[in-house]
């Protein structure tokens, strides 16, 4: 079972909505303060990806229920310029924008499940959930 | 919204109280700065203890706004970093390295003041 809510990210001001949505789904959960902020975080990241690399995207929150146990997902979606070594972004480290922006291993670190997948030209998905210990 | 600054004595008394959009961020380091300059003050205490999130994007602007205001000869002392915000900055990778804090703004006031040696 799962309930979506989406944010479609053009400029600054759609990132603080998307970060504001995933707080608010966490808060709901049931979420600590500590994951609500590692969750607040991780939108944050994503969605200002989109804005400095694809210009335009969709960040979208999942409520998840597995077996029960609640969890959160964040899709960050853009048909943006698509990642052509995901290796190197992975890395502790990488930026081609002089630190703003983040880092795809800090958001990796900050949730529980992290998938990436990118076709240049085409654009780019990433997935993060994080399950309610 | 713009965030305001109060001159306490030698200091400059920063308290944000509420989430930062990139725009407040970034007028934040302008006004913060032109303060430092009016007012010729030694020290900055900047408290974060209703912040409860702080990307990368905010971390930047705040250790940006650290460096340039050591470069005009005021030194930052950042107060009151809620555990949640520590945890996330530290899982993220951000250390901010090198940055003058204290666990409240008593204490960070405490410590601009030995900074400063007086």
């Amino acid at each position: 079972m799962s309930i979506q809510s989406c944010v479609t990210i053009i400029n600054e001001w759609d990132i603080v909505a998307a970060r504001q949505l995933g707080r608010n789904v966490a808060k709901e959960l049931g979420f600590g303060t500590v994951d609500q902020a590692r969750i607040t975080t991780a939108i944050s990241e994503l969605a200002r990806n989109i804005y400095l690399y694809a210009g335009k995207g969709q960040i979208c929150i999942d409520k998840l229920f597995d077996g029960g146990k609640p969890g959160v997902k964040i899709s960050a979606i853009d048909s943006g310029p698509g990642i052509s070594d995901i290796r190197q972004v992975m890395e502790d480290g990488y930026s081609t924008s002089g630190g703003l922006g983040a880092g795809l291993p800090g958001v990796k670190r900050l949730m529980d499940q992290f998938e990436i997948e990118s076709i240049p030209g085409d654009g780019t998905k990433i997935k993060a959930t994080k399950w309610l210990r | 919204m713009r965030i305001p600054i109060l001159k306490l004595y030698n200091c400059l008394l920063v308290s944000i109280q509420w989430e930062l959009d990139d725009q407040t961020a970034l007028q934040f380091q302008e006004d913060l700065l032109q303060k430092i300059h009016e007012t010729s003050v030694s020290g900055v205490v900047i408290d974060l203890t209703s912040i409860d999130f702080i990307d990368s994007f905010i971390a930047k602007v705040l250790g940006d706004v650290i460096d340039m205001s050591n470069l005009m000869g005021a030194k930052v002392v950042i107060t009151g970093i809620q555990p949640a915000v520590a945890i996330t900055l530290i899982e993220l990778g951000i250390g901010l390295n090198n940055v003058l804090t204290a666990i409240d703004l008593e204490k960070g006031l405490e410590k601009l003041q030995q900074e400063l040696g007086e």
